[in-house]
């Protein structure tokens, strides 16, 4: 560590000698320049989004690139709402499925299951993680679809098909496909955000609650789950992130087709799957640059979600209102 | 209020709804993995790894050029990535707490989160744009970027667990600081560093969107970085697209390939970091 440190042994060291200073010097600069590094990185992101999208920006009217729905690249006709739509209700529907089921999940190996089950648990969530979203378009192409075709999409229009949600033809591919597989593939990001952040709940709270004598359910629900309850939120908008970028798996369920329904069954299209299917055959500049725009949307949604995220985890990690954790 | 009886029965109630969570996510798993080894084993063969592709309806032919692009990619990202990313983390792990590592490690996790595809387009508009032509090296940046922000998360998460001991005692023997670094921390932590390695090559060996449009696809063997270029997942989803029978069967092989891959990948960084030290961060 070198000198300029403020941990309380490298303040104490004898003072080096010119030799070891100038290494440290070196050393230190050395990684400095590494960790700028980081920030050219994310400077050089934003700089090429822009750049690429720039013939698109010229000209345009960012207005009616955001709301309008036609997109036809032939007469260089781009309105982004359709895919917007379908990436906020691809991603919606993966929230409320995957929210309730990691928060369980998230309890269940630190609170609640047995003790003997969590490791191969949570060995199981860290493979789901692991495996290649391309994979798993494969197996919702060619599993989940057609189970959905015959069996979950005319079960919900029988029971609620009152809702014009679950109206229109069954055909598998689609926004509810495409919401469930981004579900499956969020699940272990907010389940082990969510773990953590039950990590840094207090024990005396929950000890506290047991002592008093609660069950072990009302001390979860009682003392446990209001502490964390910022940092699973900061969780669950890390696993939006990622279902709002997610391109693979939902690029090969939802259908391709850009409109706007309001069926979960029909089939729609989200910002990274147009962008994946279209981007390497793009007919010009323009169409290119509007994908790059898509692009630029995107970025700028998990780029919000993100920093919410990390502030509001970070904010659990200190305890509500000035307690020590 | 409501009885003992009653609110023993919630808790068991709610116990059981934890529970059945558990099979919510493990029925998908253990379907998915099921079906890519049924149906991708049957196609597995010595010539899979190491022929070309085949057009619809030929017999044999195998992935081997997708596997060797594969390969080549993540290494050309992994030279491009790994000096940078486990230096950033070692900078943030050792000089990280002041504002300057903050705003880092901020804009760190920040762009891990960023999507794989908009990483994509900043490589296609970097290399591809400027060499008017799809390559491997473009492939190779475009991986490299979405390595970097996570291993110099995890990198400083590893040697973060080097206890402040080792260093305190190195210093007090009067090693100069640079070289408590690199002689006593790092060495220390370097179980752990490798498994973040291993971890990022496994991410980015699995990464298909930003591949689309940079190394684009290539129907024959290529190490020439100025080519386009196959890779494992971009055939997969070729395949899997298409709609040939004998292609998605060659899909599902593949899959099964990959997914090899990077469970021996996932394994070894488990296994690394299982020894060194104790606990990996997340």
């Amino acid at each position: 560590m070198p000198p300029t440190s403020d941990s309380a042994s490298a303040r104490d060291a004898p003072a080096p000698a010119r030799f070891a200073n100038l290494g440290d010097r070196a050393w230190s600069s050395g990684i400095s320049i590494l960790g700028g590094t980081i920030l050219v990185v994310a400077g050089l992101v934003l700089l090429e989004l822009g750049r690429v999208a720039r013939p698109a920006w010229e000209g345009m009217d960012v207005l009616r690139f955001l709301t309008s729905t036609d997109w036809d690249p032939v007469q260089e006709k781009f309105g982004a709402l359709p895919f917007i739509y379908g990436t906020l209700v691809t991603s919606a529907v993966a929230i409320l499925v995957a929210l309730p089921v990691s928060v369980g999940l998230a309890l269940f190996l630190s609170e609640m299951g047995p003790r003997r089950l969590r490791p191969p648990v949570a060995y199981a969530i860290e493979v789901l993680a692991a495996i290649p979203s391309v994979i798993y378009g494969l197996w919702g192409l060619f599993v989940m679809v057609p189970w959905l075709r015959g069996t979950l999409e005319p079960f919900l229009q029988g029971t609620l098909g009152f809702l014009p949600l679950f109206r229109g033809p069954m055909i598998g591919l689609g926004y509810l496909a495409a919401g469930l597989i981004l579900a499956l593939m969020i699940l272990p990001t907010i389940a082990s955000v969510t773990i953590e952040v039950l990590k840094t709940v207090p024990a005396a709270l929950k000890e506290g609650a047991l002592a008093l004598g609660a069950t072990r359910w009302e001390a979860i629900r009682m003392a446990v789950l209001p502490y964390a309850r910022p940092g699973i939120l900061g969780a669950t908008l890390l696993g939006l992130g990622r279902a709002l970028g997610e391109t693979m798996a939902v690029t090969m369920v939802i259908g391709n087709s850009p409109e706007i329904s309001a069926s979960l069954f029909a089939p729609g299209y989200s910002l990274p799957a147009v962008i994946a299917n279209e981007f390497a055959e793009a007919t010009g500049d323009v169409h290119i640059g509007a994908l790059a725009a898509l692009g630029l949307v995107l970025f700028g949604l998990t780029l919000l979600l993100n920093a919410v995220a990390q502030i509001l985890i970070s904010a659990v990690a200190r305890g509500p209102r000035g307690a020590k954790a | 209020m409501n009885g003992l009886p009653w609110r023993r029965f919630v808790n068991v109630f709610w116990t059981v709804v934890s529970g059945s969570t558990v099979l919510v996510a493990l029925v998908p798993l253990a379907s998915l993995l099921w079906l890519v080894v049924s149906r991708g084993a049957p196609g597995l063969s010595a010539s899979f790894f190491v022929s070309l592709p085949t057009p619809v309806g030929e017999p044999g032919g195998g992935v081997g050029n997708a596997i060797v692009g594969t390969f080549f990619m993540v290494g050309l990202a992994s030279l491009m990535a790994l000096p940078v990313g486990v230096g950033a983390g070692v900078f943030l792990a050792e000089k990280g707490d002041g504002p300057a590592g903050k705003v880092i490690r901020f804009t760190a996790e920040v762009l891990s989160g960023v999507p794989s595809i908009v990483v994509g387009i900043v490589a296609y508009g970097l290399i591809v744009a400027t060499m008017k032509r799809f390559s491997a090296l473009a492939g190779g940046v475009a991986l490299a970027l979405i390595m970097v922000p996570s291993l110099a998360r995890s990198t400083e998460d590893f040697i973060r667990l080097v206890p402040s001991a080792l260093r305190e005692a190195s210093l007090a023997l009067g090693v100069p600081g640079w070289k408590t670094s690199l002689r006593v921390i790092i060495p220390t932590a370097l179980g752990g560093i490798v498994t973040a390695v291993l971890l990022a090559v496994a991410r980015a060996a699995g990464e298909t969107a930003p591949l689309l449009f940079t190394a684009l696809n290539n129907q024959y063997w290529n190490l020439d970085p100025t080519q386009p270029t196959a890779s494992l997942t971009v055939q997969i989803y070729n395949y899997a697209i298409s709609p040939y029978e004998d292609w998605h069967d060659k899909a599902w092989t593949a899959a099964l390939v990959l997914l090899l891959l990077v469970g021996l990948l996932n394994l070894m960084a488990r296994l690394l970091s299982r020894n060194r030290l104790q606990g990996a961060p997340r």
